[in-house]
């Protein structure tokens, strides 16, 4: 059996933010194609990771490549490779939702006319082409969700880091978006998936790693970490490797 | 640099001027409310209308034997268009006045106006025969219109009252100055303002820029367009380019009001296009204290109040509103730029200095060292403290 390419490399990666350690000598590889589920409790270092395989935060030490590519190196050849839907939904307000999607395609160096079809294409998939031509500002929260998250892959980017795409979204936009994921999948792009939803990482993820306190503390694919610790369900091996005490995001 | 990232920011930013309430107030709506309150108010619409300044005249000899001299001087005075004679009965109630600014002048006329005036006919070759005295005018040092222009008016007047409106070429034993032709009944006050308001409202695009940025960084925009192959110098030039066109249609819309409320600056087209550039680099200047405001502000709030410490002293000791401050504060004036930018449109404008002027060309070069060193700086500490 030949191995698969990577797709992501993390190497002893670590984070710190002055006595704060987000990110602990983490290690792992995600293959080109799969879709990979990082879950943990809120704190636990998920967004940091994200932020440092972005180039938008300086590993403290370690390395991480993206995309054959040196996060740290060449932060520009990375960029051109990714999307990036950010956990706290950043969208411009006074564009329509057409205008976010094709500012972001033109950032990208889309050619017109492939923007034009990318464009009309996803948002008719997440169900806004109707209200693609009203300001942002007048969107629901769902609404401005998915603008998010169409802005992040208008340019069709070969790896996609999607923090917590689905949070506050209604269950029919989160189908929604679930399907449209799997497209994804089946479009053979790599893609990087946080979630605080149990269900929804069982069901898209094709293997998932938990971390706590910036920790790998286990990786496998959802029926193997269910079989390994006994558990129903994906909630119950979070449970019992997190444990049940609240946490506060940092 | 790829021109269709930078392009498709600075219509993003262009469309964020019209559709944003806040941004469209201040840098388009308050520029013209500014020009058209300050037009209508100190300016005279249409511009042929004829300025007056308000005299108190203080007659000591009405009850003298010759009291038609001092009655022909006031007939005189009163007849002169841009004056407007308001008689007192005594000195101490006109003072009152021209303290309390109700008048810009008082013209005491001596007890012995007549008996000079006559003694002056009976011998006029014989200067022993005369009897002297003086008339006296006070002014209003608060006025530099009233103390530049009544001084002239009211001796053309003596002259014509004493020796008659065509003068003979006989030598005269009393010589008085030709008096200077005053025009200022065509100079408004909106004409010396109209450079220092122009400057006044690129001011404020200090703040709009540090809000904007800041702004944009808090809901998370900078982070986002940051995670995009966009670099950085196509980053700042979508802003410088974005900018400019804002100042330049603020600039536009303010020589418009301006117009519309009728200032009329007596030069060529030539003038016009060296004042949209200076206020365009200007525009890049504020761009650069809006940088590094943006890059010291925590919040969009903070980005506000702390903007005012690049706006207030322009704002003071740079604009019409640095005309009436003390010498030291007008010195002060020079280490800010709006300064230079007000004294060259001043030169273009009110003195009709060509546009290859000397002074105007220290002063267009003064602001560009400062626009360049504001820009870079912002530039710099924004991208070092300020995207994230």
């Amino acid at each position: 059996m030949v191995p698969k390419e990577a797709a992501i490399v993390i190497n002893n990666l670590t984070k710190r933010f002055e006595d704060v350690t987000a990110v602990d000598e983490l290690s792992l590889e995600v293959e080109k194609g799969e879709l990979f589920g990082l879950l943990g409790p809120n704190g636990a270092g998920k967004t940091t990771t994200i932020n440092v395989l972005c180039g938008l935060l300086e590993p403290t030490g370690g390395s991480a490549s993206v995309g054959g590519f040196d996060v740290q190196k060449e932060p520009s050849k990375v960029k051109e490779l990714i999307g990036v839907c950010p956990q706290d939904t950043a969208v411009f307000s006074y564009l329509t939702g057409r205008e976010n999607v094709e500012l972001f395609g033109n950032l990208h160096a889309m050619p017109k006319e492939k923007l034009k079809k990318n464009t009309e294409e996803l948002l008719r998939k997440l169900g806004l082409l109707e209200d693609a031509n009203r300001r942002v500002g007048k969107y629901s929260g769902g609404m401005r969700r998915r603008t998010n998250l169409i802005m992040a892959l208008v340019h069709d980017p070969e790896i996609a880091f999607l923090d917590e795409p689905t949070v506050a979204m209604d269950v029919q936009s989160r189908h929604a978006v679930w399907n449209f994921i799997k497209e994804l999948k089946i479009q053979n792009k790599t893609v990087i998936l946080t979630t605080h939803y149990m269900e929804e990482a069982e069901e898209l993820s094709d293997r998932v790693g938990i971390i706590d306190h910036g920790k790998l503390i286990a990786l496998g694919s959802p029926e193997q970490l269910k079989e390994k610790f006994s558990a129903k369900n994906l909630e119950e091996v979070f449970i019992q490797l997190t444990g049940r005490k609240i946490r506060e995001e940092l | 640099m790829n021109f269709q990232r930078v392009f498709s920011l600075v219509k993003k930013d262009l469309k964020k001027m019209i559709r944003e309430p806040a941004i469209l107030f201040l840098t388009i709506l308050f520029p013209i409310i500014l020009t058209l309150a300050f037009g209508v108010s100190f300016g005279a619409i249409g511009g042929t209308q004829t300025t007056t300044y308000l005299i108190g005249v203080v007659n000591m000899d009405s009850g003298g034997p010759y009291q038609q001299w001092s009655q022909h001087f006031i007939g005189n005075l009163t007849d002169m268009e841009i004056l407007n004679s308001q008689i007192f009965s005594d000195n101490e109630t006109a003072q009152a006045d021209l303290v309390q600014g109700k008048i810009q002048a008082v013209l005491l006329i001596p007890e012995d106006f007549g008996q000079s005036c006559n003694s002056f006919w009976e011998a006029p070759t014989n200067s022993s025969h005369w009897m002297n005295t003086t008339v006296q005018l006070y002014l209003d040092s608060g006025s530099m219109f009233a103390t530049q222009a009544i001084p002239p008016i009211t001796q053309q007047v003596l002259t014509v009252t004493v020796y008659g409106i065509q003068p003979t070429d006989i030598p005269r034993p009393i010589q008085i100055g030709s008096p200077s032709l005053v025009q200022a009944g065509r100079t408004t006050m909106f004409d010396y303002m109209a450079p220092g308001i122009f400057a006044f409202a690129a001011i404020f695009l200090t703040m709009t820029v540090a809000q904007s940025f800041a702004d944009d960084r808090e809901k998370g925009l900078l982070r986002r367009i940051n995670i995009t192959p966009t670099t950085s110098t196509e980053f700042m030039a979508s802003q410088v380019v974005s900018n400019m066109i804002l100042a330049l249609i603020q600039v536009a819309l303010v020589f418009a009001m301006a117009y519309l409320v009728g200032y009329r600056p007596n030069v060529d087209v030539a003038s016009f296009v060296l004042a949209f550039i200076i206020m365009s680099i200007f525009a890049l200047c504020n761009v650069g204290f809006g940088l590094i405001t943006a890059a010291i502000a925590k919040s969009s709030g903070a980005a506000t109040g702390i903007s005012f410490i690049f706006i207030m002293p322009q704002m003071f000791l740079g604009t019409f509103v640095g005309a009436g401050l003390s010498p030291s504060a007008q010195a002060a004036g020079k280490f800010v730029p709006s300064y230079y930018v007000t004294d060259a449109l001043t030169s273009l404008f009110l003195r009709g200095a060509p546009v290859s002027s000397p002074t105007i060309l220290l002063d267009l070069s003064i602001v560009i060292i400062i626009s360049v060193i504001a820009l870079l700086i912002g530039i710099l500490l924004f991208s070092k403290y300020g995207k994230t």
